[in-house]
């Protein structure tokens, strides 16, 4: 959607909040439809599809919208990527693909989000369904997590045969799609009949189950054939600042949760938030606080615009929701007497680069200053799985940078019977729905060809379909 | 300033530019509305023997989100009374004595009926006359339209028994539904037309409806072939109208000639020009966009005659048509080569998949790094020496002037195929073709 997700002349006060919540962008009409469909040029061995890390054979999907074969279009989306409508959604696809069409040097890009997510709107709105649950092969595989990882991998598994048991520890599926994507850019239902299509392959979605808690890791080694690992991140972590535990302090991901999961009118927010981080998070919260009504929102932020971990339309995008910026600016002190009354800051400049390459914030002497706040929302990234590493530590399974860590060809970990991917892995590189997806599928794919020794017949939708010979 | 008037075989109008006959042209309000937004000329809406006409007259051809690339359609000549429309040529005529106003007419196969007709439209003033031979549909299944222009001897009778009637210069309309329009256009001339005009609509079924099967249009149910017309049919204008130019016997004529058949904008008016026409005829972009689109016809053409020179019409009038030659004719020594600008290429691959699969495998994706890359790039690349030149690359390729064909020399003799054939009658025999190809360097894929 990135392209597209540009500050529009939005006015809040003349819109209802539920209004407010609806999915940004409207579905595009069937003419729209085609004509987008019909500038694209149809390359050969296209860099679109290339750029998507699920590999979808975009020239070919866009091509039959063209010709009125959405059907199709929808099938050759889901052969590569079962997450495909919330993919369509929430992709930073100006980073991917759209960033990558050969059309974006000198003209627009072609809107490959936006034309994805009419074929997968048309297959949802006629219930089309596209794929079996496979011919049983007598294995059977635990996926522990039903994020974006999990559900692809066990979708891919039962079309192969598998017998798929996924757990999960929250009462709906979906992970972070269900419960971390702001509602106008997601609607919870998106994500909740991509599980759907998943338990319609035959998978079974446990959920409650917390693995570690309802049921030990050491069961599902032992009663499984494999195990996949997909169980995200955990919460914001602490930032070990005086006043962190007031109430009015609040988890970023579990202020998103609330507008995903409860009526709009109920959720409790402050007249003067201020956020504390610039990541896609920060920003997410930022631009559903500004839209639930709050009249001043502020990120706080210890570097300057350049390093900023959104990305630039994000940036865009929440200045267009009116929400201010103060950059440069570390906040070390919470204050307030039985709730938050404001966030003390100390101002910031860059010094030498350090470790990431990053310029080194240091700290301006005397430059303290209260922002006068009643609501503190943390959101600087998310705590790594540490009660799950701990329980696969026993196996042998190692981490690398405090995720798990998994060989790149197959997402196996260090044990033979255990995989895993999805964020719980990504200690390189944007963690993202489609990277998760991808994980699954290359996941998918090793199991099949561990446990029954033959290559998966879906590997071909592993990598780009490229014929061309090189040179 | 280009001065874009003209003269007709006498009939004289502001500019080049006249309405067709055709819906656009039916009545004294359209007529007189596209005189003052800068329409030189108007052939009256065919006037004549009495019809009814059908609803969904229309069908349409769309290409990739563009409405009308083509238009078919089965309506008749007008069908409002014969009176009413003589009325309304007198006062158009009266009110726009510098316009062109031209009767097309049509009735049955009878030369009473011709000639009462011809004196009753003479009595309005009217510059001329168009006859319609080439409605191809309704008209032609009672003997008249295109069933009169597709037999010669029909359209030399019927010109002689107007032209014995009136001394106003005759235009006659020829069909495109003929093997060869060259013949009845000498019939034409034969029958001592002042004028042509080329071409009317081409015979067409624009489609079936998938989910009823019904015939587009669908009239009521049913469906048949209607007259083709807009700017898919331009190429096949083009063709007749320098066919009839560049006939001897046309030329020895010196009668001039309407230029009709997708004509959209200046530049489509200069290519008809430049291949003979005097004046052009435009129906389906009127029917498309309004009268105004003359505007910018005008204007456009003046300010490209301005560039090029020209000062009057007749300055250009058939510039192109010493061009048209014919295949025996080409030189088999010209070649040239696809030449791929790495700086322009945007990485579609179309080219190397148009070559690869429907010409002649000569061009390589290599990874290299071009220009300011930083990293190597799949570039399409032509093994020069490999390619037969036939341009196909070039034409796939989205962004202008990246693929460019250059002119090369490999030594072939310049040779046409008709003097080859006159000097090596043997080289009709493959083992003579494969023998006379090594000498002369040419070799094929
Ligand atoms: C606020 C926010 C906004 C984002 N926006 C975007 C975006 O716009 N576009 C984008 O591409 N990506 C976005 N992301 C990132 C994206 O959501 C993740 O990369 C993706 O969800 C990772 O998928 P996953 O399956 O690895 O993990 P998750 O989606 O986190 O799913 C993990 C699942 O495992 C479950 N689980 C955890 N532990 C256990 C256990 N012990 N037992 C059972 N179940 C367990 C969790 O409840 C959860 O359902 C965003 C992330 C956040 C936090
Ligand atoms: C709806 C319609 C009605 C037409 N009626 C007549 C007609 O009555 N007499 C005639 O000579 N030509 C008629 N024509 C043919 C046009 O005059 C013209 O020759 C043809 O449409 C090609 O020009 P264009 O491509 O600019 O439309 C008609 C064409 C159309 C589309
Ligand atoms: S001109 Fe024809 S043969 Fe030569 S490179 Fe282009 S497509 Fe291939």
């Amino acid at each position: 959607m990135a392209e597209h997700y540009k500050p529009q002349k939005y006015k809040a006060w003349e819109l209802t909040l539920e209004e407010r919540f609806q999915e940004y962008y409207p579905p595009l009409s069937e003419r729209e439809a085609t004509v987008e469909a019909n500038r694209c040029l149809f390359c050969f061995d296209a860099p679109c599809m290339v750029a998507c890390p699920t590999h979808i054979d975009i020239p070919t999907f866009i091509r039959k919208i063209s010709t009125g074969n959405v059907k199709g279009s929808a099938k050759t989306i889901l052969e590569s990527n079962l997450l495909g409508a919330t993919c369509s959604r929430v992709c930073p696809v100006e980073e991917l693909c759209e960033g990558a069409c050969v059309l974006k040097a000198e003209h627009k890009p072609i809107m490959i989000g936006r034309l994805q997510r009419y074929a997968m709107d048309y297959a949802s709105e006629n219930n089309l369904k596209f794929f079996e649950k496979g011919k049983s092969n007598g294995k059977k595989v635990a996926v522990i997590g039903a994020g974006p990882a999990g559900l692809s991998c066990a979708g891919e598994l039962a079309k192969l045969g598998f017998a798929v048991t996924c757990f999960e520890k929250k009462p709906m599926a979906g992970g972070l799609d269900t419960y971390g994507i702001v509602v106008f850019r997601e609607p919870v239902q998106v994500s909740l009949s991509e599980v759907k299509l998943v338990e319609d392959l035959g998978v079974s979605v446990k959920t409650n189950m917390e693995i570690g808690k309802d049921i030990i890791l050491d069961n599902l080694v032992n009663e499984y054939d494999a195990v996949f690992v997909s169980v995200g991140l955990g919460n914001v972590p602490d930032m070990k600042i005086p006043g962190e535990n007031l109430p009015g302090v609040l988890d970023g991901l579990d202020f998103i949760e609330e507008t995903k999961v409860k009526k709009l009118n109920e959720i409790k927010f402050g007249d003067r938030i201020s956020i504390i981080g610039a990541g896609n998070t920060g920003i997410d919260c930022a631009t559903i606080a500004r839209r639930l009504g709050a009249k001043r929102v502020t990120m706080v932020y210890r570097r300057s615009e350049a390093e900023m971990p959104a990305y630039h339309f994000e940036y865009q995008f929440a200045l267009g929701e009116g929400v201010s910026f103060m950059f440069l600016t570390q906040p070390i002190e919470i204050i307030g007497d039985k709730k938050v009354e404001g966030l003390k800051c100390i101002r910031m400049d860059l010094g030498e680069p350090d470790a990431s390459g990053r310029r080194m914030p240091i700290a301006v002497p005397d430059s303290e200053f209260i922002l006068p706040c009643d609501m503190v929302i943390k959101a600087i990234g998310q705590n790594k799985p540490n009660e799950m590493i701990a329980a696969l530590s026993k196996y042998g399974v190692e981490t690398r940078k405090g995720y798990i860590a998994v060989d790149d060809e197959t997402k196996r970990t260090k044990h033979a019977k255990i995989f895993a991917g999805g964020d719980c892995i990504r200690s390189h590189g944007e963690a993202s729905t489609v990277m998760a997806v991808q994980d699954g599928k290359i996941a998918a794919a090793a199991i099949h060809k561990q446990l029954l020794g033959t290559a998966s017949p879906n590997e071909k939708h592993l990598e780009p379909v490229l014929t061309a010979p090189v040179k | 300033m280009a001065d874009l008037s003209i003269d007709f075989c006498g009939i004289k109008s502001p500019n080049p530019f006249w309405l067709a006959s055709a819906p656009p042209s039916n009545s004294a309000y359209q007529v007189q509305k596209a005189f003052s937004e800068g329409w030189g000329g108007a052939v009256w809406k065919t006037v004549g023997a009495p019809v009814l006409n059908v609803c969904n007259r229309y069908g349409t051809i769309d290409y990739k989100g563009s409405k009308i690339i083509g238009l078919n359609n089965v309506e008749l000549i007008s069908d409002r009374p014969l009176d009413v429309n003589l009325r309304e040529m007198k006062e158009t005529k009266r009110n726009f004595p510098k316009h062109a106003v031209i009767a097309s007419i049509m009735v049955e196969s009878k030369k009473e009926a011709w000639q009462e007709i011809v004196k009753r439209v003479e009595d309005t003033g009217a510059d001329g006359f168009e006859l319609n031979f080439g409605c191809p549909h309704g008209m032609s299944e009672r003997g008249m339209g295109s069933a009169m222009g597709q037999v010669p001897e029909y359209t030399c009778m019927v010109t002689e028994w107007v032209m014995e009637a009136t001394k106003l210069p005759v235009i006659v309309k020829l069909t495109p539904n003929v093997t060869d329009i060259v013949q009845p256009a000498r019939a034409a001339i034969r029958g001592k037309a002042s004028a042509l005009s080329l071409i009317n609509t081409i015979n067409s079924i624009m489609g079936v409806d998938l989910d009823t099967f019904a015939i587009k249009p669908d009239v009521g149910g049913k469906g048949g072939h209607g007259g083709y017309a807009g700017q898919a049919v331009k190429p096949i204008a083009l063709h007749l109208l320098s066919a009839v130019a560049s006939d001897i016997e046309v030329q020895k004529a010196k009668v001039p000639i309407s230029g009709i058949g997708g004509i959209e904008t200046w530049q489509d008016a200069a290519e008809f020009i430049l291949l003979g026409s005097t004046s052009v005829q435009v129906c389906t972009a009127v029917m498309k966009w309004g009268f105004r689109i003359v505007d910018d016809m005008i204007e456009g053409l003046s300010n490209w005659m301005d560039s090029k020179g020209f000062r009057t019409i007749d300055d250009f009038v058939g510039k192109s048509l010493p061009r048209i030659s014919s295949f025996g004719d080409f030189d088999l020594g010209f070649q040239s080569v696809a030449r791929i600008d790495h700086d322009k290429c945007i990485h579609c691959n179309l080219c190397y998949i148009a070559c690869n699969d429907a010409a002649h495998q000569c061009i390589d994706m290599k990874s290299m790094k071009w220009n300011g890359d930083t990293t190597e790039k799949l570039y399409p690349v032509v093994r020069e020496e490999d390619c037969v030149g036939c341009d196909l690359c070039s034409r796939v390729c989205p962004v202008d002037d990246c693929i460019s064909m250059v002119e090369i020399n490999t030594g072939r003799p310049h040779i046409t195929w008709n003097e080859l054939v006159k000097q090596k009658p043997e080289i009709l025999e493959w083992d003579k073709m494969e023998e006379y190809r090594k000498t002369a360097n040419i070799h094929i894929h």
